[in-house]
């Protein structure tokens, strides 16, 4: 027979200013079963936790309903205070008055009703319950980074410092992402190569990270603590061990002309290469696609000329299968191309260029080794014009938000162009000045007043080609909204910062969620910034938002601490609400009869066949067995199971169904 | 937490601007790309976003200034704003009912007599003939602006041209027009 014991909570005023709490607990005392009820201020406070713990010692209680907030909230605050008490922790539900009653409701006689109709559910379920005990899963202590930029070389590095092993995969051919584009960085202006590659090198030399660069995550299965992640290594058509990296192949390669990804079409790469000097692994690639070899079938030049022998034309993708215990999606952002911006006429003036374009040309590694020059002549431009919010802030064009970075490094490029260029002259139109940053206001504040670079506060509506000059149409709202004309010999447009191509595609391989933007999701925007809905997986970096860089590096140790964290533990504890397939006694054994239906159902590959045989092995029957180890209790297999032979644990055909009919008054 | 914290009226001619016209002068953010972008901005007393800076604002004595105003009258209605504005703000539409407004409550800059002459001269060659009737408008246009004497010596080469007609042409759905005019224009003047 149950003994239930029903505790109601005011919430302070959040359940009890339209809830009548304690007309909820005198009805609840009169239900069948229950032994215990009242209500109190604060269910959740020590004195709270008192009143339950005593009365299950008390009153000898087999099952506690608290109605009280969210079982997001609460449950585990509940469950261990009925567990101190001497009560298995299952046996133990929440009735949710709060989120589903008292908040969206008005004060009266309807809510109070509802109040009661719910705490009734509960306690015809927890009659229902059973004692349960939690899951333990060991742990892979190893890690898998997705991303080789600033943010994953972080992560990776951290993690491995703590002693566990890394897996860092990179889909271009080189690790070190937009940071190793980068001239200088702000607000400190140093080169941002000379402190990024001792990083990059560092990675490849640990002995704790394994590096694939030209890799890409194929799928991935499991859950935290015990995934299994299949990785493409796309092939580079050279083999790695022989390579010596002497770049004998890319300087003899006859096609020269193929516009260079780092250096953002300003310059040109041969069909084998390295993508630039400081590239870690230094090993070529052979581009397939521009490859003369794989177009028309002739050439070899770089396999002539390989002193080792490195070149494999019929390399072919290889897939990778590894353990890991936890993943950090470091893949980064994308730049907007500002295509889709016609009244800036960016590529049909070859002087328009965005904002990555100029951090080439002020490269010392760029094309122009660090001089400004305009792509169209190679003129020095004496007057430059930097549009900041190009795209960004434009709900008209589907990016409302801000890009948060441009102010920062359009300061940086007018900066940096007044000190290379001297005696010309720049102007930045911009809207507002966002540079909540350390050092970040007085950075801009040196650009304004140092380096004399001039600052109008308006949009631009137009740029248009008018005698050789660049017109630039825009506004000065600080006078009034009085119209400006600017004639530029070179413009430079602030793009805004959105998610990589790809994003969407692996949030789905990953089972994590993301934004309307396609920025990864955040568990919670406060308190759960790295970790994602799933988990064991964490993000870092501009992938989840726009990041500058000493926010990416944060955020990356930040996940590095999460996956230590995780991996401090030899085992996992779960939740044991898996589905399981009943068993009885011989000769039926179970209702299951075995048609395996739920094993195609099931989106974790968690149902196994189990043959049941008798002494002498002989088979009798073969019947759904669930592993618990890889269910996560989703309840698809319960839906197509068609002898009703498998249930979830908590959440049974029969606790459910009461649930229901106790909602229907049926008692 | 109360429902009602949500519901925020906006008074004022902002407030009549987002009733008649559904144009949220709110969303505005100030970046100036709608005057960047006017062709007229030059010839305006109020550049179209100060404009709307003004509106924001709420205070009478500005929104008398804009009905006031040289600007929505030298509005061409081109769109060009409308097309670039990041916040997609429908200023054409705004100006017309500023336009309308002001000439219901008498408030029309002197400074756009002739315009507003125009308009009237192209609108009644509209109600009577059911086209433009150049010659019509012309006339009404310049005895509206005292200023029959003006341009008349281009007229003798026009006419030999063809391009202008001594008579209108007269289009056969002419009670159709007038109606739209009893339903719209007329029907505000009673």
């Amino acid at each position: 027979m149950s003994r239930i014991g029903v505790f109601v909570c005011h919430c302070g005023e959040n359940i009890s200013a339209t809830v009548n709490c304690q007309k909820v607990a005198e009805t609840a005392s009169g239900y069948e079963g229950v032994v215990h009820s009242v209500d109190y201020k604060y269910m959740c406070s020590d004195p709270g936790q008192t009143l339950i713990k005593q009365a299950i010692k008390d009153k000898n209680l087999t099952g506690v309903v608290v109605a009280a907030c969210s079982p997001r909230m609460h449950e585990p605050t509940f469950r261990k205070a009925c567990n101190e008490g001497g009560l298995n922790p299952f046996m133990c539900e929440m009735a949710n008055l709060r989120e589903h009653c008292s908040w969206v409701h008005d004060k009266g006689d309807l809510t109070t009703e509802k109040a009661i109709d719910v705490v009734r559910t509960q306690v015809e379920k927890v009659k229902r319950n059973q004692p349960l005990t939690d899951i333990k899963v060991p742990v892979t202590k190893t890690a898998l980074v997705i991303g080789g930029g600033i943010a994953g070389i972080q992560t990776s590095l951290d993690i491995a410092n703590c002693g566990h092993k890394v897996i860092l995969i990179e889909k271009d051919p080189s690790i070190g992402g937009h940071m190793s584009q980068l001239s200088e960085t702000f607000p400190t202006l140093d080169c941002s190569q000379c402190i990024l590659t001792p990083r990059m090198v560092e990675v490849a030399q640990h002995p704790n990270i394994t590096l694939y660069t030209y890799a890409e995550l194929e799928s991935l299965d499991g859950f935290i603590g015990n995934f299994t992640a299949k990785i493409r290594k796309k092939a580079k058509s050279i083999d790695e061990k022989l390579c010596t990296g002497c770049g004998l192949c890319t300087t003899k390669c006859p096609t020269k002309k193929i516009p260079s990804e780092f250096n953002e079409g300003l310059g040109f790469r041969p069909a084998v290469y390295v993508p630039f000097p400081q590239a870690v692994p230094n090993i070529p690639v052979i581009d397939r696609i521009n490859c003369t070899y794989y177009i028309k079938g002739k050439c070899k030049v770089c396999e002539k000329v390989c002193p080792t022998k490195a070149i494999v034309f019929d390399q072919e993708d290889e897939i990778i299968e590894v353990a890991v215990g936890a993943i950090v999606v470091a893949t980064g952002f994308g730049i907007k191309q500002p295509d889709f911006f016609p009244e800036y006429g960016y590529g049909k003036y070859p002087d328009v260029i965005t904002g990555m374009q100029f951090e080439r040309l002020a490269s010392a590694s760029g094309p122009t080794f660090g001089e400004i020059k305009r792509p169209s002549d190679g003129q020095v431009p004496k007057k430059i014009v930097f549009i900041a919010c190009a795209g960004s802030r434009d709900e008209a064009k589907g990016i409302p938000y801000c890009s948060k970075i441009c102010c920062m490094y359009t300061a940086k490029h007018a900066m940096l162009y007044q000190h290379k260029v001297h005696g010309g002259e720049s102007t930045v139109f911009y809207m507002d000045i966002r540079a909540a940053g350390k050092n970040y206001e007085e950075f801009v504040r040196r650009a304004i007043e140092e380096d004399t670079v001039k600052y109008v506060r308006g949009r631009v509506s137009r740029v248009y080609e008018k005698n050789g000059k660049l017109i630039v149409k825009g506004v000065d709202t600080l006078l009034g909204a009085m119209p400006v004309e600017i004639e530029a010999d070179m413009v430079v447009l602030a793009t805004a910062g959105v998610a990589n191509p790809g994003a969407e595609e692996l949030a789905q391989k990953l089972h994590i969620s993301y934004d309307g933007y396609k920025f990864f999701a955040e568990s919670h925007p406060k308190l759960k910034p790295i970790e994602t809905n799933t988990g064991g997986i964490m993000v870092a970096g501009a992938c989840q938002s726009i990041r500058d860089i000493p926010e990416s590096v944060s955020m990356a140790s930040g996940a590095a601490v999460k996956v230590a964290c995780l991996f401090s533990q030899n085992e996992l504890t779960r939740e044991p609400l898996i589905a399981v397939v009943n068993r009885c006694a011989a000769p039926l054994y179970s209702t299951c009869v075995g048609c395996f239906l739920c094993q195609s159902a099931c989106p974790y590959q968690a149902i196994e066949r189990e043959e049941i045989k008798d002494r002498s092995g002989k088979l009798i029957k073969s019947i759904a067995k669930v592993n618990p180890g890889l269910c996560q209790g989703c309840g698809t297999c319960v839906a197509f199971c068609r002898s009703r032979s498998i249930d979830i644990q908590g959440y049974t055909h029969d606790q459910v169904y009461n649930e229901v009919m106790a909602l229907l008054n049926e008692y | 937490m109360s429902a009602d914290t949500h519901h925020k009226t906006t008074k004022g001619l902002s407030g009549e601007v987002l009733e008649h016209t559904g144009v949220k002068v709110d969303k505005c953010y100030q970046c100036g790309k709608c005057t960047a972008g006017c062709p007229m901005a030059s010839e305006m007393d109020l550049a179209p976003s100060y404009l709307l800076r003004m509106l924001q604002t709420g205070d009478a004595k500005l929104e008398e200034q804009v009905l006031r105003s040289f600007t929505i009258w030298v509005c061409l209605t081109c769109e060009m704003c409308y097309s670039r504005c990041p916040m997609s703000i429908d200023i054409p539409k705004m100006m017309d009912f500023l336009r309308e407004k002001s000439m219901k409550e008498k408030k029309a800059s002197k400074k756009a007599k002739e315009i507003i002459a125009f308009h009237k001269s192209f609108l009644s060659s509209i109600e009577k003939t059911g086209r433009l009737y150049e010659l019509g408008l012309t006339l009404e246009y310049k005895a509206r602006t005292m200023s029959i004497m003006q341009d008349v010596g281009v007229a003798p080469a026009m006419l030999s041209r063809g391009k202008l007609h001594i008579l209108p042409e007269l289009i056969k759905g002419r009670s159709a027009v007038s109606s739209i005019f009893d339903k719209t224009i007329n029907k505000n003047k009673k």
